[in-house]
């Protein structure tokens, strides 16, 4: 569904109001028949369900419980980029813990630096991840020290900022599956992606 | 006990509203979170719970929902009347005392001609030998369950004087295969609605103090990206975009403004933006990293998370900026922290050797209490009435969500087959 037809919809739900939870109390004596307003909903036929169905020409009463859905993958950003697997040398891995860039990469982190260096229209984004261990947010911003300490190299190898960005996927985009050191050492990574 | 008695009635409804605005979603297993760990010792009030009348013609078992709520809290042992009654009925409540009931529940649900339904029912306090309580509650068909919830909180307030917590909320992150989705369910579990999904990542949700919208970090732009989404309208914006990764949301109590964690300036440090949008504030300014910001309840402080001291543990700082109080002090890695509604309380997941373990502390100096024995547990997040957390957690392979008493004794386990859950977030109060 296009953003367009979500306001649309967005707009009807809105225009509709927040539907009343009335409660009376049936132990005040007055209360014991209570007289309330009751508003007819637009869409009567099979009854205040049915009105959740939100037909575009009417406005039904929303419910409190309802949640609108919105599905992403239906809209055409960011569905299925990441399929293919980078290739090796365009992958930096980490020790436990850490961020240090190991000597063995040194070289690969030089060869993008000088590509970078010498085409300035080539954009180049630093992803940094972890292993599964330990908290969400945490992992995360683990991920992009990782992915920072790949940028501030390039930075010092020549590269300009703006062609660079760091971003981090913490523990969510695992190379290897599995709850093991081997799967983790592959996990706890940088990944060099062009943009 | 019928194990889920409304459940077909009444997600028909709701498939067709889906339908209705284009979107074809994977509809969430259906689930309920059920006692898992029940504690002994705890004093259970014996109460005896009607069917109510004509529940069966607005396909809600409204008494059956209140029955499992009261049950879930711990406090509750119910029983069937074994006999048709409803809120007008004349009772003598010796004959119930006499059968073991201290209090007696009985109610009906008429359908009104505009198409909503009258719920109504009476408590009767049988060792009191009084009425104690008679409500009607007019909804539309998809707040029956709302109703029900409201009956059981109200008399869980009137028999325990606590405040229940059936009626409010709980956002979770379901992933199934490489697909997420951001759900909302009543606290009991069932009546789940999405309200993302997504090809990329969820984290992190948070709800505003009004319980309507919600903050979170989407990955659907391949990167960390904060939201905000209006939960009844679907319209959602982006709230923090930086370069780097934007993260960690919380909302301050007023709901006017949002702590951050953004990358922005090389280093994860905390900031705070205006909900309406406008330039984010910096708060922290440390050589290391921080984030996990929660503001404590008078708005004037943010506890976070930061490795400043080598590992990762709680501080806290002025919301506006200031001087910082290192808060957690026992074990090497203490992450994720919550504040209990009056603000006395912080839960957080501490590393036991190879375990990530939920703990409670004593903001006044107290020690440090373990509430399971499970090794992976994540994202505690207070009830508003601050006498349970929900958490995530891992068994037999699979994420899952828990709640738990403050004492550990009673826990219950939301269910699933086939997806992991995670990132639960108790909504407040209202919706």
């Amino acid at each position: 569904m296009s953003t367009r037809s979500w306001a649309m919809f967005a707009t009807v739900v809105l225009a509709a109001g927040i539907a009343g939870c009335s409660s009376t109390k049936l132990t005040d004596p007055k209360a014991q028949a209570p007289v309330e307003t009751r508003t007819p909903l637009a869409t009567a036929p099979g009854g205040g369900a049915a009105g959740s169905t939100a037909p575009a020409t009417t406005a039904p009463t929303r419910p409190q419980s309802q949640v609108a859905t919105v599905d992403l993958a239906r809209s055409s950003a960011g569905a299925a980029t990441a399929g293919a697997a980078a290739p090796s040398q365009r992958v930096v891995l980490f020790d436990y813990d850490s961020f240090v860039i190991k000597d063995e990469y040194q070289a690969l982190v030089d060869g993008h630096a000088k590509s970078l260096v010498g085409n300035r229209v080539r954009r180049m984004v630093i992803e940094g991840h972890t292993d599964e261990r330990g908290g969400r947010e945490y992992n995360l911003a683990l991920g992009q020290r990782r992915a920072e300490s790949v940028l501030k190299a390039m930075e010092l190898l020549g590269v300009p900022t703006n062609q660079l960005e760091a971003v981090s996927f913490g523990e969510e985009r695992a190379a290897a599956a599995g709850q093991d050191e081997a799967a983790w050492a592959r996990n706890r990574r940088a990944e060099l992606k062009d943009r | 006990m019928p194990q889920n008695p409304h459940r077909n009635s009444f997600n028909a409804p709701r498939r067709r509203l889906l339908a209705g605005v284009g979107a074809v979603v994977a509809w969430p297993a259906a689930a309920q979170f059920r006692i898992e760990v029940a504690g002994v010792g705890a004093r259970q009030i014996p109460i005896t719970i009607a069917g109510f009348r004509d529940q069966d013609k607005a396909g809600v078992a409204v008494s059956d929902i209140v029955r499992a709520d009261l049950e879930r809290s711990g406090l509750f042992r119910a029983s069937p009347a074994g006999t048709a009654l409803d809120e007008r009925s004349t009772v003598v409540l010796a004959d119930w005392r006499a059968r073991g009931a201290d209090a007696l529940l009985a109610g009906s649900v008429t359908r009104l001609s505009d198409g909503r339904f009258d719920v109504r029912y009476k408590l009767w306090d049988a060792v009191k030998n009084e009425e104690v309580l008679g409500q009607s509650k007019v909804v539309p068909a998809a707040d029956l369950r709302l109703a029900a919830h409201r009956v059981a909180d109200e008399v869980h307030q009137r028999l325990t004087g606590e405040p229940g917590v059936n009626a409010t909320r709980i956002a979770y992150v379901l992933r199934t295969g490489r697909r997420f989705s951001l759900h909302i369910t009543d606290a009991d579990g069932e009546g789940g609605q999405v309200a993302v999904a997504s090809p990329e990542p969820i984290i992190s949700p948070a709800w505003s103090p009004d319980g309507r919208r919600l903050a979170y970090v989407s990955f659907e732009t391949q990167k960390a990206v904060v939201w905000v989404q209006d939960l009844g309208t679907g319209e959602r914006r982006m709230v923090a975009n930086f370069r780097g990764s934007n993260s960690a949301p919380a909302w301050s109590p007023d709901g006017t403004q949002l702590a951050v964690a953004l990358s922005r300036d090389g280093l994860t440090q905390l900031f705070t933006l205006p909900v309406a949008g406008g330039a984010p504030q910096r708060v922290t300014s440390s050589q290391s990293i921080d984030t996990e910001p929660v503001f404590s309840p008078d708005g004037r402080r943010l506890y976070f998370v930061s490795d400043r001291g080598g590992g990762p543990q709680v501080y806290r700082v002025p919301s506006s900026g200031g001087a910082v109080e290192r808060v957690s002090f026992a074990g090497n890695y203490n992450i994720s922290p919550a504040l209990s509604p009056d603000g006395r309380l912080l839960a957080f997941i501490t590393r036991q050797g190879n375990a990530f373990r939920l703990m409670t502390m004593d903001l006044d100096g107290g020690t440090a209490t373990p509430l399971t024995e499970t090794a992976d547990d994540e994202s505690p997040s207070f009830a508003p009435n601050g006498r349970l957390l929900v958490y995530a957690t891992r068994t037999q392979g699979q994420d899952v969500l828990m709640t738990t008493t403050l004492d550990g004794r009673i826990k219950t386990r939301l269910l699933s087959s086939g997806a992991d859950m995670r990132e639960p977030a108790w909504g407040p109060y209202g919706r």
